[in-house]
C-alpha cells in the first residue's frame, strides 16, 4: 500500500529539543517532511510525540533547533501566526469549542482567511455579510465531505466522542492547511469510526494534496496509510523509513517489545 | 408558539444566518420594536416611564456590554461601575466644554472614552484569568471612582461634587436635563438600546463574536487556529466598555439627572453582573430579561406586601430583596448557567413540537 512519493521537502524539523524540568521530552530530533506525504510518528508512551507536534504548532518553543516551512522559519512565531502560515492541527483530548455549534466551530477554522473587522461585523451588511456567506459555503463543503450534515446546528459538547473527533478534523480542514497535524485522531474510537477516520485522512491527502503528520498507536492503521514512519523513544528518533523498514528495525522491536531476557 | 416553522425552508446561507430565521419571528419582533417606540410614551404614566422603563433600558444596555465581555468572551469583570462612571463624567465634561455638540455625539464620544479606559484595564487579561482578572478589574473600579472623587476638574470644581445633566435637544425636542419629559427620555434610551442590541447581535454572530467565544471555550485551541488572544480580548474589553460608557452617560443624563460617584460604586458593578448571570451568560436577549428582572423585583417586593395588606419596613424589604437575589444567583449558577434566556429557549423548543414531543 505504501507508495513513497518523494516530493520536495516541505517541512524541515532540524535538531529540535525541548525539556520540562529535568525531563528531556524531545532531544535533537530532525525530520524532513515531503510535500503531500502522510507521515506517522510512533513510539511508546512518553516518547515525546505530542511534544514534537506542540513544537511544530508553536504551543511550546523548542530550546534548540529550527522548524522551517517552505523556506520560512516558524520556530519563534506565536501559535496564531503559525496557523496563518498554513499549519493546522487536532488534539489528543479534543479541544473543540464546546458551547458552540458544529458550523461555528468550523467557521472558526476560516477565521484567518476572513477579513471582517469590527465595523463590518457590526453592520453585518453588504461586504460583511457576503464574506460570512462565502466562508459558510467553504464550511458546508467540508461538512459535506465529512458527512456531518445532520449535526451542523448541534452544540459540539452534546455530540458523541467519535463525532467530536470528526468535527475537530473538520475545523482543522477549514483552514485549508498546507500541513495537517493529527494527534491520535483514532484514539478512543471504535472500529467503525477508525475506518471512517482513516478513509477521511486518505481522502484529504488525495483530494487536496495536504501533507499530513499523524501520531497514532494503532499499528495496523499506521502501517496501512502512512508512506513514511518516524519512531521516537524517550525523546530521541531511533528509526525512520517506510512502514516495512521500520517494522523490521531491531531498535524499534526493542523499544516496543523489550530486549530478550537473558537467562 | 401560535405558528409552526414546518414548511419554511431556508434556501440560502444568508437566510440561515439571519438573527431571526423564521419569518413570523421577524415580523413579530419588528412590530414589537415599533410598538415599544409608540405605545409606552402615549399610554404609560410618568411613574412607569421614570421608575421602570427608563432604568430598564439603560441597564439592559450596560448588561449587553458586560455580557459581550463576560458571557461571550469569558472575561469576568467587576469594573462595570467604573466604566459607566467614565462614560458619565466624559458626557458631563463634553457637554460643558462643547455646549453645541449634539447629545447623540456626546453619548457616543463618552462611550469611546470608556472604551479607551476599558482597553487599558483589559491589558492584564492576557496574563491573568478568572478570579484574578476579576480582582484586576475590581482595581479599575476602585481606582476610577477614587479618581473622579479626588480630581475636582471632572466635576468642573462643583462644591457638591455632583455632575448635572444640562438641557439638550434632539430634533427640537428636549431629551435631557430637568425640562425633558419622561417620554422623550424614554424614546432616546430606547433608540440607543435598539441600535446597540442589533449591533451586538451582529457582532456575536459574525467573525468577531466567534473569536470571542473561541477564547472563552478553549483559549489554546483558539490560538492554534489563528485567533490572536490579546487582540481578541482587548477588543472585547473595548467594545464592552463602550456599551457600559454609553449606559453610564444615559444613567445620569436620561434617568438620574444628577449624580455623584456613589451612583457608580461597586454595587453597580455587581448589579449589572447579577443581571447578566440571571438573564443568561452569552445571550443578548438574556441581558434584557436580566435587566427587567432585577429592575422589577424590588418594585414587585414593594407592591406585594402592600396589596396583601402587610406592613413591611423598608429595611426588611431591602433584606428580602438581597436574599432573593443571592438565592437566585446560586440557583442559576448551579442549575441553569445560561439563565432566563436558556429557560425561554427550552420553552420554545418544547412548544415547537407540542403537543407531540417525539
Amino acid at each position: 500500500m505504501a507508495v513513497v512519493t518523494s516530493g520536495p521537502t516541505q517541512l524541515e524539523i532540524r535538531g529540535v529539543s525541548k525539556s520540562f524540568g529535568g525531563v528531556q521530552a524531545v532531544s535533537r530530533v530532525s525530520v524532513d517532511v515531503q510535500k503531500g506525504q502522510i507521515l506517522s510518528i510512533i513510539g511508546p508512551n512518553g516518547a515525546g510525540k505530542t511534544t514534537l507536534l506542540n513544537c511544530i504548532s508553536s504551543v511550546f518553543h523548542p530550546e534548540t533547533g529550527t522548524i522551517v516551512l517552505e523556506g520560512q522559519d516558524l520556530t519563534r512565531l506565536s501559535p496564531a501566526r503559525v496557523a496563518g502560515r498554513g499549519i493546522a492541527r487536532t488534539f489528543q483530548n479534543i479541544a473543540l469549542f464546546r458551547g458552540m455549534t458544529v458550523v461555528d466551530n468550523l467557521m472558526l477554522g476560516r477565521h484567518i482567511h476572513m477579513k471582517n473587522g469590527v465595523l463590518r461585523s457590526m453592520l453585518y451588511w453588504g461586504p460583511g455579510r457576503r464574506e460570512e456567506v462565502e466562508h459558510r459555503r467553504v464550511v458546508e463543503d467540508i461538512i459535506d465531505f465529512l458527512e456531518i450534515e445532520a449535526i451542523r446546528k448541534r452544540p459540539v459538547g452534546s455530540l458523541p466522542y467519535g463525532l467530536q473527533k470528526r468535527v475537530e478534523l473538520g475545523r482543522a480542514l477549514a483552514l485549508h492547511p498546507k500541513v495537517l497535524l493529527l494527534d491520535e485522531p483514532m484514539g478512543g474510537t471504535n472500529h467503525e469510526e477508525k475506518e471512517d477516520m482513516a478513509r477521511f485522512i486518505l481522502d484529504v491527502n488525495d483530494e487536496w494534496g495536504t501533507t499530513i503528520i499523524l501520531i497514532e498507536h494503532d499499528m495496523g492503521v499506521v502501517m496501512d496509510i502512512s508512506q513514511h514512519v518516524v519512531v521516537l523513544d524517550l525523546g530521541e528518533k531511533i528509526a525512520e523509513g517506510t512502514p516495512a523498514e521500520v517494522k523490521a528495525h531491531p531498535q524499534v522491536i526493542k523499544a516496543y517489545l523489550g530486549t530478550k531476557a537473558t537467562v | 408558539m401560535i405558528y409552526r416553522e414546518a414548511g419554511r425552508f431556508k434556501t440560502s446561507y444568508a437566510s440561515d444566518q439571519a438573527i431571526f430565521p423564521i419569518v413570523q419571528d421577524r415580523v413579530f419582533v419588528r412590530a414589537a420594536v415599533v410598538a415599544a417606540f409608540v405605545v409606552p410614551p402615549l399610554v404609560a404614566g410618568d411613574y412607569w416611564l421614570q421608575a421602570i422603563l427608563i432604568p430598564f433600558l439603560i441597564y439592559a444596555l450596560a448588561a449587553i456590554g458586560l455580557n459581550l465581555l463576560t458571557g461571550y468572551a469569558g472575561q469576568l469583570s467587576l469594573g462595570t461601575g467604573g466604566f459607566m462612571a467614565v462614560g458619565a463624567y466624559s458626557a458631563f465634561k463634553l457637554t460643558t466644554a462643547f455646549p453645541r455638540l449634539s447629545i447623540i455625539a456626546v453619548f457616543l464620544l463618552s462611550g469611546l472614552a470608556a472604551a479607551a479606559i476599558g482597553l487599558l484595564f483589559g491589558i492584564p487579561s492576557l496574563r491573568i484569568k478568572g478570579f484574578y482578572l476579576a480582582v484586576a478589574t475590581l482595581a479599575a473600579q476602585f481606582f476610577l471612582i477614587w479618581l473622579f472623587n479626588k480630581v475636582a476638574w471632572f466635576t468642573n470644581y462643583a462644591s457638591s461634587g455632583t455632575i448635572t445633566a444640562p438641557d439638550r435637544t434632539v430634533l427640537g425636542v428636549t431629551v435631557t436635563g430637568p425640562n425633558a419629559t419622561a417620554a422623550a427620555r424614554y424614546v432616546m434610551a430606547l433608540a440607543f438600546v435598539t441600535v446597540f442590541a442589533l449591533v451586538a447581535k451582529n457582532l456575536v454572530r459574525g467573525r468577531i463574536g466567534r473569536s470571542w467565544m473561541a477564547i472563552r471555550d478553549r483559549d489554546i485551541a483558539a490560538e492554534i487556529i489563528g485567533v490572536r488572544p490579546l487582540r481578541t480580548k482587548l477588543l472585547a474589553f473595548g467594545i464592552s466598555s463602550f456599551y457600559c460608557g454609553v449606559a453610564g452617560a444615559e444613567l445620569v443624563f436620561l434617568y438620574l439627572g444628577s449624580a455623584e460617584t456613589l451612583a457608580f460604586d461597586i454595587n453597580q458593578s455587581f448589579l449589572v453582573l447579577f443581571m447578566v448571570i440571571i438573564g443568561g451568560l452569552g445571550s443578548v436577549l438574556g441581558s434584557f430579561l436580566g435587566a427587567a428582572f432585577i429592575i422589577l423585583l424590588p418594585i414587585f417586593l414593594t407592591r406585594l406586601p402592600h396589596s396583601l395588606g402587610l406592613i413591611m419596613s423598608v429595611a426588611l424589604q431591602k433584606q428580602i430583596e438581597l436574599m432573593i437575589f443571592g438565592g437566585l444567583i446560586l440557583f442559576f449558577l448551579i442549575v441553569e448557567p445560561h439563565g432566563l434566556a436558556r429557560l425561554w429557549q427550552i420553552g420554545k423548543e418544547k412548544l415547537r413540537l407540542w403537543p407531540f414531543p417525539h
